[in-house]
């Protein structure tokens, strides 16, 4: 173990370790400790120029349902949901198909496909911005939760793709042709033996994409125009420009906005750390 | 029947050579349409000179005239190009940082104390929330006024900065407003690669008296090279595609000097105002080609690993 394990240093060290760490936790997170006490801190000590020491009372109660209230947030967060879950499902379930032709089969192109995928996904969003704009308006999907779920799952699609393929490369390719002597068709093979064996790698990727979906700002911005498609990221800039200076008011929006996905991590931290790191530790 | 016996016999005998398509297909299709042509597709709009209208009427596209490079050309006298591509350099250097300050909170949080795994998770929390949030928690850090890190370069240099009105201190700001979430990805990175390093060999080079520093250079940073390798991936690609903090923190302002190429084209081909298509293209494909010599460049390396393995 590197570095050299603190239970085999000299006891002041291992008491200076266990209090560094809590000290340098909250010099970490300053910015989200900031906003959450801002988030509960009555108006009245904004406008007093009491930013950061004690609240003079709780109005979390307040604030948050002043936000809920007199600005859209609820509807950015259900468009968000309505984006987000349909692009996981359709996103996980396209790479599970296609994950697993490129990891199975020996065919000419394999590589090719597979690394056309790999570097789409790198690609900056604007070299594609002008066309899927574009694209969307023409098949009637512009400014609509669709035209935002058919792009991301297809984006999608790519990174889930190099993630799926290197998991059932991974697995044991003796399962396959021992099924394949015994003349079980192709289809059957994905869906009964394989597909069971990839749930880690769905709930992973499952995670992921939720969290990729639920922070995208550009495409939100670009591909949304009004209140009842806007996803809460978009939502968010407007606020910004509605409440101004009411801090008060954009952090307990802010936290509204982050919770879903930090949710979904704490629910699901193995799995989502598991998919962040693949790659990290072989290749 | 006849009928449907050769085609089951046409299936029986080609299924293998036609299964991985059928597969494909579904995945590849969106993957062409939304992905590929549309790339293709910008580079062609890039030699036109295309006013749409504003986005709200877009289906009532103005006629496009083709003008070759002329786009490229008005590049080279914009200096708003300039300002952008600068930036751009700055954020891919200094968004670096995350990768010896990620490798370095993980080698501090790398240890088997009670409670360790909720402060990993705890310190992993800033790449979980949108940039979008973190954009707003970093403005309100820099406000003049009440911020504490304004209050903080006050006490330092004696001087009041606004540090996001200021048309030379902004992109460093945002930068490290960036750099807040990035550190953590790459922490998380080196963290999975520190779990899974031979500890023979690191008992052994202990044995021989490698501590500190040499330990961590000769025997840790080689066994921690994918993780490496993964953290500069995704931080060079996110340093490229900084849009969300820019937009949130200034829009581009002071005086567009915190503009990066990814919000120019923005401003020029998809905001309210923005209009000229054929501009933002030629923008959007500079980004692309930079982008490329990276990914040319990953790609390359991956497909030594395929080759190997």
């Amino acid at each position: 173990m590197f570095p050299k394990p603190i239970e085999k240093s000299a006891p002041w060290v291992q008491t200076a370790y266990k209090l560094t760490l809590p000290i340098a936790l909250i010099l970490w997170l300053l910015p989200l400790i900031g906003i959450a006490m801002t988030s509960v801190r009555p108006a009245a000590d904004l406008a007093a120029g009491n930013y950061f020491g004690m609240p003079s009372g709780f109005a979390g109660v307040e604030n948050y349902s002043a936000v809920f209230k007199n600005s859209n947030i609820g509807y950015y967060i259900l468009n968000s949901f309505k984006v987000t879950l349909p692009t996981v499902f359709f996103a996980v379930g396209l790479s599970c198909l296609s994950g697993f032709a490129l990891a199975i089969y020996k065919f000419k192109s394999n590589l090719i496909v597979f690394f056309m995928f790999v570097a789409g996904n790198f690609v900056p969003f604007q070299i594609l911005a002008i066309p899927v704009r574009d694209l969307s308006v023409q098949l009637g999907l512009y400014n609509t939760t669709m035209g935002l779920v058919m792009f991301h799952v297809a984006f999608q699609t790519g990174f889930c793709t190099l993630f799926m393929r290197n998991f059932i490369k991974s697995l044991p390719f003796a399962l396959v042709e021992s099924a394949r002597v015994e003349g079980v068709s192709e289809f059957k093979i994905f869906w009964h033996i394989v597909l069971p064996l990839m749930r880690p790698a769905i709930a992973a990727l499952s995670v992921l994409v939720f969290t990729f979906i639920w922070n995208d700002y550009f495409w939100a911005t670009v591909m949304a125009q009004d209140a009842s498609v806007k996803p809460v990221t978009a939502g968010m800039n407007e606020l910004k420009g509605q409440y101004k200076v009411a801090w008060e008011l954009i952090s307990a929006a802010s936290i509204i906005a982050a919770l879903p996905p930090v949710a979904m991590f704490f629910l699901m931290q193995k799995h989502f750390i598991a998919g962040l790191t693949l790659g990290a530790t072989k290749g | 029947m006849a009928q449907q016996a050769v085609h089951n016999s046409f299936w029986k005998t080609n299924q293998k050579a036609l299964a991985p398509w059928l597969f494909l297909a579904p995945g590849m299709i969106m993957f062409l349409v939304y992905v590929i042509f549309p790339i293709i597709e910008s580079i062609y709009i890039s030699f036109f000179n295309w006013d749409g209208l504003a986005p709200a009427h877009i289906s009532q596209l103005t006629s496009k005239e083709y003008v070759g490079l002329g786009n490229y050309r008005d590049l080279l006298d914009d200096d708003s190009f300039y300002t952008s591509l600068w930036n751009n350099l700055k954020w891919l250097v200094l968004y670096m940082l995350a990768v010896p300050i990620g490798l370095f909170v993980a080698l501090f949080l790398n240890q088997k104390v009670p409670g360790i795994r909720l402060y990993k998770s705890l310190f992993f929390f800033p790449f979980v929330i949108s940039q979008v949030v973190v954009g707003l928690l970093f403005s309100w850090f820099y406000a003049p006024g009440f911020g504490p890190l304004y209050a903080i370069i006050k006490s330092i240099t004696g001087s009041e900065t606004a540090i996001l009105a200021s048309d030379t201190m902004a992109t460093y700001g945002i930068i490290l407003a960036g750099l807040w979430p990035q550190t953590a990805y790459c922490m998380i990175l080196y963290l999975t690669g520190l779990n899974n390093i031979n500890p023979e060999q690191v008992e052994a080079a202990r044995m021989d008296g490698a501590r500190g520093l040499t330990l961590l250079w000769n025997i840790i940073l080689p066994q921690l090279r994918p993780a490496t390798f993964i953290a500069i991936v995704v931080t060079v690609i996110g340093s490229l595609r900084s849009f969300d903090l820019v937009s949130i923190m200034t829009g581009g302002g002071p005086y567009g000097s915190t503009r990066v190429l990814s919000y120019f084209m923005f401003e020029q081909a998809l905001s309210e105002y923005g209009t000229a298509m054929g501009y933002g293209a030629a923008i959007a494909f500079v980004l692309f080609a930079i982008m490329m010599i990276f990914i040319s460049f990953f790609i390359y390396r991956m497909l030594q690993q395929e080759r190997n393995s």
